[in-house]
């Protein structure tokens, strides 16, 4: 598979604007569909986004929230999760839906999974979530699926479609092996081949999980050990796009006809891969911290331009 | 009368039971030998060799929750913060275990 960088082209996005946003972490994407390519129109608030909102369908991701996190690298995770809300609730056209990927709490306590739901809820937009490995620590192992698995398969994987997009929410973080990544297990990806079976090639699929699908850096274990044969079941699509989080910062790969990107942490930043002892939380200078957490917005366009993802902060 | 001497027999026998208690203290703190400490998601000691009946104590120090698990064997609850775990080993053989949430932390006990 031959890997380039779409933002080398064309009138794309630098790709020194794109290794820029990659050190950062963030408050929301907002994604948009005029047609077959979903690409990011910037952050929520911005003018890119305002603009595409106006020409097709968006919606947002936001990740890693990490409700009841309070430890010196925010210790009020919860407070930034409402400005990212706040942020989205300001926005003058409304995106379709918002995808959460995961990390929803950070130790799957009732209170924390009350309170993910009370401050999110307040944007007044569906939310389709996947779970992360912080989501599933409760003793019985229940409360996400009693609360966001309704009408799942298995651990909480599902699909739907929404403007003209095919839609598949992934769960990566369930079953993992001693010394391995993220896991898909074999039950979930071949409900993905038959899901994916028989749909037009022309149409425009997201996929979207916890852990990225691509190794990033395998030896913190962002990466996931059966991804690749999950995008074995999209190489005939002709626009795919992978949504990911768990690692607080903003990373893109193209590959082919894959986009890859993974979003920031509404909660703390993480260290870019080897830049540290441990992908431990990041503790920054309080004025920077808001620069670098943030939400994704999304747009998927007509014709066939380069795939833009821009990513901008809560601040900054 | 009585009651005194329940008293002075009351701190005696207090003073017995603490004596053996604080030695072992301050022993475990000399050596720690059954120790496991996670800092910035690694097991250290990676490999710690014990005997059996010994008890290992799991400490994590991390701003992050891990668990310790061993197929099979042991399996810790999420320990947050500070959080511990401890599993005494009534078997010789070895053990090795790895963290469920970040599974490429992994770590071995040797029990003889």
């Amino acid at each position: 598979m031959s890997e380039h960088d779409h933002h080398d082209e064309g009138n794309g996005v630098s790709r020194r604007k794109v290794l820029e946003c990659m050190t950062w972490a963030g408050t929301g994407l907002l994604w948009t569909v005029t047609g077959g390519i979903p690409h990011t129109v910037g952050m929520v608030g911005s003018a890119e986004a305002a603009e595409a909102q106006a020409k097709g369908m968006t919606f947002l991701q936001i990740s890693d929230s990490h409700v009841g996190f309070d430890k010196p690298a925010n210790p009020n995770a919860n407070g930034t999760l409402e400005e990212a809300i706040n942020k989205v609730k300001a926005m003058q056209v409304k995106p379709s839906f918002m995808i959460h990927t995961g990390d929803i709490t950070h130790l799957s306590k009732v209170q924390e999974f009350d309170t993910a739901d009370s401050i999110i809820s307040q944007s007044k937009l569906d939310v389709h979530y996947v779970p992360g490995e912080h989501d599933f620590i409760d003793e019985e192992v229940k409360l996400y699926k009693e609360r966001y698995g309704k009408g799942t398969k298995g651990a909480g994987w599902y699909s739907f479609d929404a403007g003209g997009v095919h839609f598949v929410g992934l769960v990566n973080v369930v079953d993992l092996k001693a010394g391995g990544l993220g896991n898909l297990g074999n039950e979930q990806l071949e409900w993905l081949e038959n899901d994916l079976k028989g749909r037009s090639k022309s149409t425009p699929v997201v996929l979207f999980a916890h852990i990225p699908l691509w190794t990033v850096y395998p030896q913190w274990g962002w990466g996931t050990e059966d991804g690749a044969r999950a995008l074995e079941y999209v190489k005939g699509f002709g626009s795919v796009t992978v949504l990911n989080g768990h690692i607080h910062q903003v990373m893109q790969k193209v590959e082919g006809n894959v986009t890859f990107h993974t979003a920031r942490s509404t909660a703390f930043p993480q260290p870019a891969p080897g830049t540290a002892p441990s992908p431990g939380p990041m503790k920054v200078e309080d004025a920077k911290l808001r620069t670098m957490l943030g939400v994704a917005s999304i747009n998927f366009k007509q014709n066939n331009q380069p795939l833009a993802i821009i990513d901008t902060p809560l601040v900054g | 009368m009585t009651s005194i001497n329940r008293r002075d027999f009351g701190i005696a026998a207090v003073a017995t039971l603490l004596l053996p208690v604080v030695t072992a203290v301050a022993e475990e703190a000399a050596a720690d030998p059954l120790a496991v400490h996670i800092d910035n998601f690694v097991f250290q000691p990676q490999q710690l060799t014990v005997k059996v009946g010994q008890t290992v104590t799991w400490t994590n120090r991390d701003d992050i929750p891990h668990t310790v698990v061993c197929a099979g064997k042991f399996r810790s609850k999420t320990m947050d913060t500070d959080g511990t775990f401890a599993f005494t080993f009534t078997a010789a053989g070895e053990y090795k275990y790895f963290c469920s949430l970040h599974p490429h932390m992994t770590g071995v006990v040797k029990v003889e």
